[in-house]
């Protein structure tokens, strides 16, 4: 039956934060919704006064037997984890937490993905629907908390990695799933060109992996599922026992970068097609990358001209973001330029939902 | 209320000379196949949900994506509505014609573009069918995961515009999360790509906001789906129940053993007995309910999973346990479950198929309410049931040549998703809102959020002239439909509305 696990800390603010986008909507103000400040790397810099969600805060439901949790956007992401943990359940796409301060709000807004996202799905793959303050502060409520829902149009997964630009998130319903029964973790030397073939045999296989990482000169690989099948796999590909903490270190990019790298230069995410051959960049070697999901996500520390970069992944297939410093404020231009009709329809719809510009204007492009 | 289309509160119909319109079309869109006589336009008066009809006023076969372009251009030049119509399968009335709109009809974009078994996707036309992706993909060992039991005749752009499901969603997910990127002509006639190769595109998500958008937002002209191997192996268990109520429980019961099932269905006495009757499919016609637990993947962890079924089945107080002997038995298992609705179709002149979504923990209470609101309505209703993600398909027993019945099919209908809505669930799981559930979208949404849909609708059609009609319901049909209902408030059955 349902669980609601309540904390000391549970307030619903919704009502305080709606007021604000009132008093913002009328004055023409915009605003800049932080949650824990763990992601102003990831997008353009706001001007504009600060709404934080950290008040509204809470899981305001959960079954387990369901699959389904709803959570206040300001809730830290991992106390929500903890709950799940609790009942053997997880977020499948093991979001990235840059921090203990990090918000739900935050993750589904940027709507990153970590290491098992090309086996299990992105956020927006389990976001079951959304309640979101609009431009005229009234809480609206999309999607639901049922598995499947097509009633009206998808807003609910609209506003992942919207960045808030379309309106304040402030509750969100997840699909969760059962944590896997085995784990294992194995690392094998391999070389860049070696360990993409081997995953591009195995990808055609029903093999339990769940997450696939090459850096330094070997394969990162994590088995997941039943216990029968990982201790098969791990019989049939070998390779030296890996810490489980490698994937926690890369899901939150804390990992060492390669020692040929570029340390302080901006960190690059390439995002490119399957299969996806070395670029053949001049002096930004593939080595130097730390090659995830497979190789559909290549992390990149390096001063190489963005258009050079960008032009590289676009023929690829693909879309290079500059994520800056950890540190610093984000990048004049982080985002991969939108074509010409979609930038189009892009502001027709920032205009549609939020007309006065209030919600994080430019957060993604300057153009909105 | 009725659904069919009502200027007094729908809006007023453009005006229009189909002659000219014909004229400018054939002018402006060298080689196309365009249909105008009324002996002509008859196959394509209704989609699935056949008991509503309208001639179109025109139709267009085109061959070529510059022909779509072309048509979009000129239909938007001179205001004229256009309907995109897949293959016709869907059953929320989403492809029913407007006798003042061109009925855009992508059939024969049917060509599969490419098969890439290393990036282990495929490239697709529109008209494509859904099952002739997985063919495509079968030699390979690879195959298209959702599907729909209309597999055979839908077409994988109809299923991008309903985000269609199937039996193999819970594990495995809807359309939305089997497509990768799709080409789009907007109403203007511009081409947009939506998503990509790469696992995720720059700017906000409108490959996600376009599955489900029924047709409404762009003519989608090509699709990349994900490809996924096949599973190596796959076994089905058949769980009888004297109670359906004990049935439900079995489905959580499943859940909370930690194990996802790549399929789990469910059908009551009327809907085992109809399948039974058509298929042959070896089911237990004495049965109050069956359940049907498909488990997949590698062979060893299948085997520990059937035993753990089994074991939560038997404690579930399961009457009778039978796992299908080879894959023969498996797909015929299958078969009776994929065939339920034509099956049931078989015992009553006509039937009509409901699509709400409900909480799984609700489902002793719905089918409760199902089953006292068939007797008030003195109307039969078989149920099947994606049991794993509550996707419920009641299908109400009617005979449209006995006055008076439709419209008491349609109440019914109607009063089964006002109770989805109550029990915190949603009036369409799968087959879309279309024309047939524009009512009830006004008993799931309150005035404020269908106009946050209607701005959304604005972005990208801001005339209103794809699709114009279904989905979003008009304030006005929403206004009368609330008067309705509240004077039916004051009699105690009434539902109480969506809960907050
Ligand atoms: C017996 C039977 C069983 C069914 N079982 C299932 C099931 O298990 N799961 C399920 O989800 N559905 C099911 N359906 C419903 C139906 O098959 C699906 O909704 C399917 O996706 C419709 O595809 P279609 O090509 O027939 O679309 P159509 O009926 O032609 O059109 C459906 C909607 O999509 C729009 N559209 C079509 N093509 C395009 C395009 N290229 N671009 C933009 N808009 C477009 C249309 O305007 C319309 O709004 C079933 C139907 C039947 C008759």
């Amino acid at each position: 039956m349902a669980t609601i696990a309540t904390t000391p800390h549970d307030h619903d603010a919704s009502e305080s934060l709606a007021e604000r986008i009132r008093q913002a909507s009328a004055e023409g103000t915009p605003l800049r919704i932080v949650g824990g400040d763990t992601r102003g790397f990831y997008g353009r810099p706001v001007e504009g006064a600060k709404l934080s969600t950290l008040e509204h805060r809470g899981v305001t439901f959960y079954d387990p037997v369901e699959l389904v949790v709803s959570v206040r956007s300001g809730t830290p992401l991992a106390e929500l984890e903890a709950v799940l943990a609790e009942q053997g359940q997880m977020l499948p796409f093991e979001p990235p937490r840059f921090g203990i301060s990090s918000t739900v709000g935050g993750m589904v807004a940027t709507g990153m993905s970590g290491p098992r996202r090309p086996w299990a799905g992105s956020v927006r793959d389990f976001v079951l629907g959304t309640r979101v303050i609009n431009h005229e502060g009234i809480e609206q409520r999309f999607g639901g908390q049922v598995m499947k829902n097509v009633a009206g149009y998808d807003l609910s997964r609209l506003m992942v990695g919207a960045q808030g630009t379309l309106g304040l998130l402030t509750e969100i319903s997840f699909k969760v799933l059962p944590i896997p029964g085995a784990v294992h973790s194995l690392r094998i030397e391999v070389s860049l060109e070696q360990a993409r073939n081997r995953l591009a045999d195995w990808g055609r296989e029903p093999l339990p992996i769940s997450a696939a990482t090459w850096l330094d000169g070997a394969l990162h690989l994590r088995l997941e599922g039943g216990p029968s099948s990982v201790a098969a796999t791990r019989a049939r590909i070998g390779g030296d026992d890996l810490d489980g903490g490698f994937w926690n270190a890369l899901r939150d990019l804390a990992l060492a970068f390669p020692a040929n790298g570029n340390d302080d230069a901006p960190l690059w995410r390439l995002s490119l097609p399957h299969r996806t051959p070395s670029l053949a960049l001049s002096n930004t070697p593939e080595e130097t990358m730390i090659h995830d999901w497979a190789g559909a996500q290549r992390w990149l520390k390096s001063d190489i001209d963005a258009e050079t970069l960008r032009s590289a992944c676009r023929q690829a297939g693909g879309h290079a973001t500059c994520l800056g410093s950890r540190e610093g404020p984000g990048s004049a231009e982080p985002f991969t330029p939108l074509p010409s009709v979609l930038l189009k329809y892009h502001r027709n719809l920032k205009a549609e939902l939020d007309p006065k510009g209030i919600f994080n204007p430019g957060r993604l492009y300057a153009a909105f | 209320m009725n659904i069919l289309y009502d200027e007094r509160l729908d809006g007023m119909k453009p005006q229009l000379d189909k002659a000219a319109i014909r004229d400018s079309l054939v002018q402006a869109i060298p080689g196309l196949t365009l249909l105008h006589r009324e002996e002509d336009l008859h196959p394509f008066e209704c989609d699935g949900l056949s008991v509503y009809r309208t001639l179109p006023m025109l139709v267009a076969l085109p061959e070529t994506l510059a022909q779509v372009e072309q048509l979009l251009k000129t239909c938007h030049r001179l205001g004229v509505p256009v309907v995109t119509r897949g293959a016709g399968t869907g059953l929320s009335g989403g492809a029913m014609p407007l006798e003042h709109g061109v009925l855009l009809v992508l059939s024969r974009f049917s060509r599969i573009l490419e098969i890439d078994p290393e990036a282990r996707i495929a490239r697709v036309e529109p008209g494509v069918r859904n099952l002739a992706i997985s063919e495509a993909a079968s030699p390979h060992g690879l195959y298209y995961a959702p599907d729909p039991s209309s597999q055979i005749a839908c077409s994988i752009g109809g299923n991008v515009a309903e985000n269609a499901g199937g039996v193999h969603c819970l594990k495995y997910g809807l359309t939305v999360h089997n497509v990768i990127k799709v080409e789009v002509l907007t109403i203007e006639g511009e081409h947009m790509t939506l998503g990509s190769d790469a696992l995720d595109a720059p700017g906000f998500d409108l490959l996600a906001l376009f599955n489900g958008s029924e047709g409404m937002l762009g003519v989608v002209t090509e699709i990349t789906v994900k490809l996924l191997p096949k599973p190596e192996t796959a076994k089905v268990l058949m769980a009888s129940f004297d109670d359906v109520e004990k049935a439900g429980n079995a489905v959580g019961a499943i859940i909370a053993a930690g194990i996802i099932p790549g399929g789990l269905e469910m059908m009551d006495n009327l809907a085992i007995r109809a399948a039974e009757d058509f298929i042959g499919a070896g089911y237990p016609v004495e049965a109050a309910a069956i359940l049907l637990c498909e488990l997949d993947g590698v062979e060893a962890d299948v085997d520990d999973d059937c035993a753990t079924v089994r074991r939560v089945l038997e404690a579930a107080g399961a009457t009778g346990i039978q796992q299908a002997r080879d894959d023969a038995e498996r797909a015929l298992f299958w078969a009776g479950r994929k065939n339920a609705f034509p099956a049931v179709g078989r015992m009553s002149p006509d039937y009509y198929c409901m699509d709400g979504t409900i909480p799984r923990r609700e489902l002793a209470r719905v089918l409760k309410g199902i089953s006292d609101l068939s007797e008030q309505y003195g109307l039969r209703v078989a149920n099947v049931f994606h049991a794993g993600d509550g996707n419920m398909h009641p299908l109400i027993l009617f005979d449209a040549n006995t006055p008076g019945e439709l419209d008491e099919a349609e109440a019914l209908g109607g009063k089964i998703l006002e109770l989805c809505v109550e029990v915190g669930g949603t009036i369409t799981g799968e087959h879309g809102v279309g024309r047939e559930k524009i009512n009830q979208m006004c008993a799931q949404f309150r005035p404020d959020e269908l106009a946050t849909f209607r701005a959304a609708k604005a972005a990208f059609d801001p005339k209103e002239l794809l699709n114009p009609g279904k989905n979003i319901p008009t304030p006005a049909r929403c206004s009368e439909f609330r008067t309705i209902k509240s004077a039916e408030a004051a009699v105690p059955t009434h539902s109480q509305g969506r809960p907050e």
